[in-house]
């Protein structure tokens, strides 16, 4: 099957492998501990695991964007941001 | 009682997973995959990183067509929600008004969207046109084509005109389905007029609310069919909104890079909005 087409390139590849990585880890997390682990954390909403993957990678993507147009390219330090972020939505969220 | 959980239930949805990756998941990653390169056709690219986010974010043209379309969408929705309910509640519920009100209610939305620009466009000349025309007869200063002030207005009145059945519809339907037993209830307690609309209608009819809500900020954040016909994202700028501007760059000036970029901010803007709409109005429907 030829994908050239698809322009894939290394980054863009490493970055759908992790996420389908963190796809398949959440899949086996549920079937370890099926029902999603519900609870209501600092926003005061329900939320199960699931929600706080997405909330975890919507923000990220909003943090990586926001130091791009407020501090440059080096997108590192915002990585490590997000995976801070990251931690602290499934700690408290 | 404990619940019973079995997982197997998930195969059931594998069909629909192949069905999205094919229509949204591979596009979406072509997107992002063109957003980090450059392109001069025949398949050939260039790495270009981040640059393309850097040089979208720092563009006036696309803040000020974002902003363009939070203000369109903050409009539609407060307009076609009250005015929706409102419709709803004051059709008929039973007798041969309910047929022809429903198909009333169901024909613009059967018209294409092309279509309804190509209305509007030709229902708003001043030459031509029963809107403008009569506007014009009646000495108001009305011109779509030259004042964006009137561009909007046009642009406005088409989307509701086009989509305010649609929360009427949903209105509509949550509202019958409401058991004779509440307004019975109401009727021995007293209730006023806004009584039971506040405490039987609007809880009952929050779950439709929620859809009409979601589906019209989704579609007037995403609208670009019915303006680029009517205005063609003027007069100026004034109503080039961020699928407008999105198809200028891509199709217009083929910089497929930036407008992958674009795309993808865009995306995740929907995709934020529409989380935010969806958990407050389910966090308020579970306290309701």
């Amino acid at each position: 099957m030829n994908l050239t087409w698809m322009a894939w390139t290394l980054p863009t590849a490493l970055f759908f492998i992790t996420i389908l990585v963190l796809l398949c880890g959440m899949a086996a997390w549920e079937y370890a501990s099926p029902g999603g682990n519900p609870r209501v954390g600092i926003l005061r909403f329900e939320t199960t695991r699931g929600d706080r993957l997405f909330v975890s990678l919507l923000g990220s993507a909003f943090i990586h964007l926001a130091w791009l147009g407020l501090v440059g390219p080096n997108l590192w330090w915002a990585l490590a941001l997000s995976v801070v972020y990251a931690v602290g939505v499934f700690r408290y969220v | 009682m404990e619940k019973t959980w079995n997982n197997k239930a998930w195969f059931m949805v594998l069909p629909v997973l192949l069905l999205v990756a094919f229509s949204a998941v591979i596009p979406l990653m072509t997107v992002v995959n063109y957003s980090v390169q450059d392109t001069f056709g025949n398949n050939v690219f260039f790495w270009n990183g981040s640059d393309w986010y850097t040089e979208i974010l720092g563009s006036d043209r696309f803040w000020l067509s974002m902003v363009r379309n939070l203000i369109f969408s903050a409009i539609i929705l407060v307009i076609e929600i009250p005015l929706g309910i409102f419709i709803a509640l004051n059709m008929p519920k039973k007798g041969w008004g309910v047929p022809v009100c429903l198909v009333l209610m169901a024909l613009p939305l059967l018209i294409p969207w092309n279509v309804v620009g190509t209305i509007w466009q030709v229902f708003g000349r001043i030459d031509i046109g029963l809107l403008g025309y009569t506007l014009s007869a009646l000495g108001i200063d009305y011109n779509y084509v030259n004042d964006p002030t009137d561009a909007w207005v046009t642009v406005i009145l088409m989307d509701v005109w086009h989509w305010t059945s649609l929360v009427v519809l949903l209105c509509y339907a949550g509202l019958v389905s409401i058991p004779d037993a509440y307004y019975q209830a109401a009727k021995i307690d007293g209730a006023s007029r806004w009584a039971i609309f506040r405490y039987i209608q609007l809880p009952k009819m929050n779950r439709v609310l929620l859809i009409a809500v979601l589906l019209r900020f989704m579609d007037s954040f995403m609208i670009y069919t019915e303006p680029f016909v009517v205005t063609g994202g003027g007069p100026g700028n004034s109503t080039t909104f961020m699928s407008i501007d999105l198809v200028k760059i891509a199709v217009g000036q083929f910089d497929l890079g930036p407008a992958a970029a674009m795309s993808i901010i865009y995306f995740l803007i929907v995709l934020l909005l529409s989380w935010v709409f969806y958990t407050v109005m389910t966090t308020v429907d579970a306290e309701g």
